[in-house]
């Protein structure tokens, strides 16, 4: 099989439009995960075991368990128990919730990232327990996070093929699609490579880039 | 009931009192049934060995850790417990919250805020706190950076500032919430020999020119010596023996504080 330009270029605006969606996908997917991961790293962290027992128990098992496996169940298997989504809302609340599992982790080892000496230190300035999270350990905690923050949103593009199983018109979906109506492999999975390629690697530096800007910002630098 | 510890201490009673504090750390004792006066514009410094729980004092006193047993005073208001049917009960967050300004701590690590320059530093707290507008906040700031010698400084980050630097920049902080008593804890332990000078200086003119009530935990024993109302020597939670510089220095009568004395004499 050899590599033909003009299928390639004859493919490329269904391909470009697929990216749109897996974009999408990834951009609800991060935000999803982003606010969740903030709901479950409190729920974790409150002294009430009532709700910071069952919180933390399902982030392990959400933690242990394949996205995959997770997401067939919310998209085949809870139909039967009468709750039916769209392969879209499936496959976004349950990226969303894989992921804001891994960045509670992140947030929670950042906040404890901040010294337990910031604390007594807002203690003894007589601040609000609210005052000394806004003001001095979220704005510390938030260049710790950033790194992990920002691997889980180029992680969870990379993992938006796998939404391809449950039928959302993603890359890949619209890669096998173009496969099994011309029976030519090479140029749409070809091109699906090389268009992650080209939209995480630039994410990847923007990222570093960012981390090093706020770290200027925050003074935290010695040079 | 506790009858031993009054709802409020008579007028003219010393600015802070510890009275009958124990505080434990599991089974360990580091402060046992403390009892301990502290007069308006006294400089009082506390010396003793490590574990002796002479941090902990300040601690207990800032609020930073629970007491387990007596009352501490601040100002002739109990501080750790709060009035409740006729006689004391610990004190909740918010009854802390409205006293706790009147005690300013100044940290062995300094602990400023590292995302935050000299000024904001000293800004956030009279603002936040005080309810200062931003203009009075930084006025009175400014005066106190220019106090411990930190004007020209006010715009840099801790990260950008010398340890001697930062821990005036830290007793500014500290003095902006104009706390009724300042406690020092070990604040020159962590900073390099050539710098420890220039906060001594400023501790200095604290004492002298602003007479402020001080509680200071320090090893430098020649400044205790020099610049101390009261000298408290603590051993295993107790005063072992108090008294003023020349006599603890000069003729002491306990045992441990001989030791002591003999020990770090010594060493220096």
């Amino acid at each position: 099989m050899e590599w033909r330009w003009e299928f390639a270029w004859e493919i490329l605006p269904r391909m470009l439009w697929a990216t749109g969606n897996t974009l999408l996908a990834a951009g609800v997917g991060y935000t999803i995960a982003v606010v969740l991961g903030l709901v479950l790293m409190l729920g974790q962290r409150t002294p009430y075991r009532l709700i910071n027992m069952p919180v933390r128990e399902l982030v392990e098992f959400v933690r242990s368990t394949p996205l995959l496996v997770q997401l067939f169940f919310v998209f085949f298997v809870a139909p039967q128990f009468g709750i039916k989504l769209s392969a879209w809302t499936a496959g976004m609340l349950t990226i969303g919730l894989h992921f804001g599992t891994y960045l509670s982790e992140v947030y929670r080892g950042a906040l404890e990232g901040v010294p337990k000496s910031q604390w007594e230190a807002c203690r003894a300035l007589n601040f609000t327990t609210g005052y000394t999270y806004r003001r001095v350990i979220l704005p510390q905690a938030f260049p710790i996070a950033l790194p992990g923050m920002g691997n889980y949103l180029v992680g969870i593009f990379k993992d938006t093929p796998l939404l391809a199983t449950i039928g959302v018109a993603e890359l890949m979906h619209t890669a096998n699609a173009l496969g099994a109506e011309t029976y030519r492999y090479l140029e749409p999975y070809t091109m699906v490579g090389f268009i992650f390629l080209i939209i995480s690697l630039p994410t990847a530096m923007g990222l570093r880039r960012l981390e090093a800007a706020v770290a200027r910002a925050q003074g935290n630098t010695r040079h | 009931m506790d009858t031993t510890h009054p709802q409020v201490l008579p007028e003219g009673s010393p600015l802070v009192r510890f009275s009958g504090v124990t505080k434990c750390y599991g089974p360990l004792t580091v402060l046992d049934k403390l009892d301990l006066d502290i007069a308006q514009n006294e400089m009082v410094s506390i010396i003793g060995p490590s574990g002796s729980g002479k941090t902990t004092v300040l601690r207990v006193l800032m609020t930073l850790e629970k007491i387990n047993d007596g009352v501490i005073y601040v100002d002739g208001e109990p501080l750790t417990h709060m009035p409740k049917a006729g006689g004391l009960t610990f004190s909740t967050e918010r009854y802390l919250h409205e006293r706790r300004s009147k005690i300013g701590m100044v940290f062995q690590q300094f602990n400023l805020f590292p995302h935050m320059t000299a000024l904001q530093n000293c800004v956030e707290a009279p603002m936040q706190v005080l309810g200062l507008s931003r203009e009075d906040a930084e006025e009175r700031a400014l005066n106190l950076l220019e106090l411990v010698g930190m004007g020209e400084k006010k715009d840099q980050h801790p990260t950008r500032l010398s340890g001697g630097q930062q821990q005036r920049v830290a007793i500014a902080r500290a003095l902006a919430m104009r706390p009724k008593v300042m406690l020092l804890d070990e604040v020159t332990s962590a900073l390099d020999p050539e710098v420890i000078g220039e906060v001594l200086n400023v501790i200095r003119s604290l004492n002298s020119e602003h007479n402020l009530t001080m509680i200071m935990v320090t090893h430098q024993m020649g400044f205790a010596r020099e610049i101390s109302d009261r000298v408290c020597f603590f051993y295993e939670g107790k005063i072992a023996e108090q008294g003023s510089p020349e006599q603890l220095f000069g003729d002491p009568q306990n045992e441990r504080t001989k030791q002591f004395l003999h020990a770090v004499l010594d060493a220096s």
